[in-house]
């Protein structure tokens, strides 16, 4: 059984000019101890989707699923309440920006127990020995002093650390980082990301990692699901999708990383698209 | 021989921090000592990370902050802002493009105000004027001369980017300082950005100096690139020079670590992630 199933998950936002559908019709589903990559432009409703798994849209946003279940519970009838247990426990969200998703007048320790506190039910000396061996599994020197520092107080990447520590606390089941290292220098990125993929091995988490960069799909990910414009373009294993993409959309995608360059002039996904439509014009 | 636009001889920038009533005051040196003569239409990529001091050194070269020590040389003029004042001719030389586009623009004015500040700041130019060549410019960028009445809020980041790039333009600079230009754009959208300053590089024969941490931008568009690592240049050369042969550890470091997207780096990790189940 997948440990998460949506099938069919279309998400509309209410806006003056009309519903706007940010996500149509997505299926997807992640089996326990697997990295499944999500990419697309921003806009494309990858993080969209994800925030109606974790009920965290606003009001205005209407979510339709045939099915949406995570680890056998139905996720569309649940209860605010039940939601709130699972989420956060059983799935875990790690955000872009670690600056801004952690609370500045919190210390990070107390930021990291209440989590413990509110799920496990930990007493305060079993929370902060948990506390402390979380802040070295993700790699923070000194964890008993850093316990009492503010988020301002550390680096960007110190303060995703810290984030994965949160999320990763109660053993999730399924991890979803949104975008986990965009606002990080490539040294660290490779660190956080080595230690997201060595912490889903370690744990045997489902990770669902949503991202833009082809090349963090390139090191993380087992498959690969393309998103454009809320829907979805392909769905590959990593390595089927970088050796042989089906759809005209990911061959744009992939022939824009600069690395991939020909001659002078880098090609956009704009100009393919184009092209695609001039070549469909001329078989029909 | 062609003709160098910009030269920098043993550039240093001290901050001083700290002195308060009882503190001692501490002096940071966030540039060690950085030369580097760059020739006009060339591209001098800097790369390192955060802190590293890239972003002092862009400043210095707008003339945003003075240099501690050294020498700068503009088109062969030597220039320190903290003993002279800067002339608008100065000012007109060196433009610089920011990271962010959505912090850049102010959103409470029109782009075609953006765009015309400039102009009304430094030339005599009349209204008319200014609006006839804001509206030429956009066109350049691949703006339409529609968009002119409209707020930064109305534009997407790779528009806001462009209309960022215009306000550079607008005062016919020979030296655009780009920092991070492309690093808040998505993938798609960053190759437009980079395509559009190549052709802008090429027709206006401009000079870029390049800051960015994403060693692929810098392979594709750079012709020298300078590698800096805690204030310290620790590697400068052309890029064929730096690819290739990457000289200190700290190179190498980087070069690790950026993704690798090629099949055969994937299939070796699939491997290895097999062998280790």
């Amino acid at each position: 059984m997948a440990l998460l199933e949506i099938k069919n998950l279309s998400v509309g936002f209410d806006t003056s000019s009309g519903q706007f559908m940010a996500v149509q019709g997505i299926d997807l589903h992640v089996e326990a101890r697997e990295v499944l990559a999500i990419v697309g432009e921003s806009g494309s409703g990858k993080s969209v989707a994800m925030l109606a798994v974790m009920g965290l849209l606003p009001k205005t946003a209407t979510v339709t699923a045939d099915k949406m279940a995570f680890n056998g519970h139905d996720m569309l009838t649940m209860s605010t309440k039940q939601r709130r247990e699972i989420v956060g426990r059983d799935v875990a969200m790690i955000f872009q920006e670690p600056m801004a998703s952690l609370n500045p007048c919190f210390t990070v320790g107390f930021q990291l127990e209440e989590v413990l506190r509110f799920h496990m039910k930990m007493d305060g000396k079993a929370r902060r020995k948990r506390a402390i061996e979380l802040l070295q599994q993700v790699g923070i020197p000194t964890p008993e002093e850093r316990l009492n520092s503010f988020p301002h107080q550390m680096s960007g990447g110190q303060c995703q650390r810290v984030m994965i520590a949160i999320a990763i606390a109660c053993n999730p089941k399924l991890l979803i980082a949104d975008e986990p290292t965009t606002a990080l220098d490539v040294t660290i990125q490779k660190q956080i990301l080595d230690l997201l993929v060595s912490l889903q091995a370690k744990h045997g988490m489902g990770l669902i990692m949503i991202t833009h960069d082809m090349g963090v799909v390139a090191e993380t990910a087992d498959r690969v699901i393309v998103q454009y414009k809320g829907r979805k373009m392909e769905e590959a294993d990593v390595l089927s999708l970088f050796e042989s993409p089906k759809s005209p959309y990911t061959r744009a995608l992939l022939s824009a990383l600069p690395e991939n360059a020909t001659g002078d002039r880098l090609s956009t996904v704009a100009d393919f698209m184009k092209n695609e439509a001039a070549n469909a014009g001329a078989a029909s | 021989m062609s003709e160098i636009v910009l030269e920098g001889r043993n550039i240093v920038r001290d901050y001083h921090v700290g002195g308060g009533l009882f503190g001692k005051p501490k002096t940071v040196r966030a540039v060690k000592g950085v030369s580097f003569t760059l020739e006009k239409g060339k591209t001098l990529a800097i790369v390192g990370e955060s802190g590293c001091g890239k972003s002092t050194l862009g400043r210095i070269l707008t003339l945003i902050d003075p240099q501690s020590e050294g020498e700068l040389l503009i088109d062969g003029k030597p220039i320190n802002i903290a003993k002279d004042r800067v002339t608008p001719e100065m000012r007109r030389k060196v433009q610089i493009i920011f990271q962010n586009p959505y912090g850049s623009l102010n959103p409470r004015q029109k782009i075609g105000e953006v765009l015309g500040e400039p102009l009304l700041l430094n030339t005599n130019k009349t209204t008319a004027e200014r609006r006839e060549l804001a509206m030429q410019m956009l066109v350049k960028v691949g703006l339409g001369p529609e968009h002119y009445n409209r707020y930064p809020h109305m534009f997407s980041g790779g528009q806001r980017q462009r209309i960022a790039i215009a306000r550079a333009l607008m005062m016919s600079p020979s030296l655009l300082v780009l920092d991070e230009p492309v690093s808040a754009l998505d993938l798609s959208v960053q190759a437009q950005v980079l395509n559009l300053l190549a052709d802008l590089q090429d027709e206006f024969n401009l000079t870029y100096v390049f800051i960015s941490h994403d060693l692929s931008v810098v392979r594709y568009i750079a012709d020298e690139v300078m590698v800096m690592y805690y204030g310290e240049v620790v590697e400068y050369g052309t890029r064929e020079e730096v690819f290739s042969n990457p000289q200190h550890s700290y190179t190498k470091t980087l070069f690790a670590a950026t993704p690798k997207s090629d099949v055969a780096s994937i299939r070796a990790r699939l491997e290895k992630k097999k062998a280790a189940a």
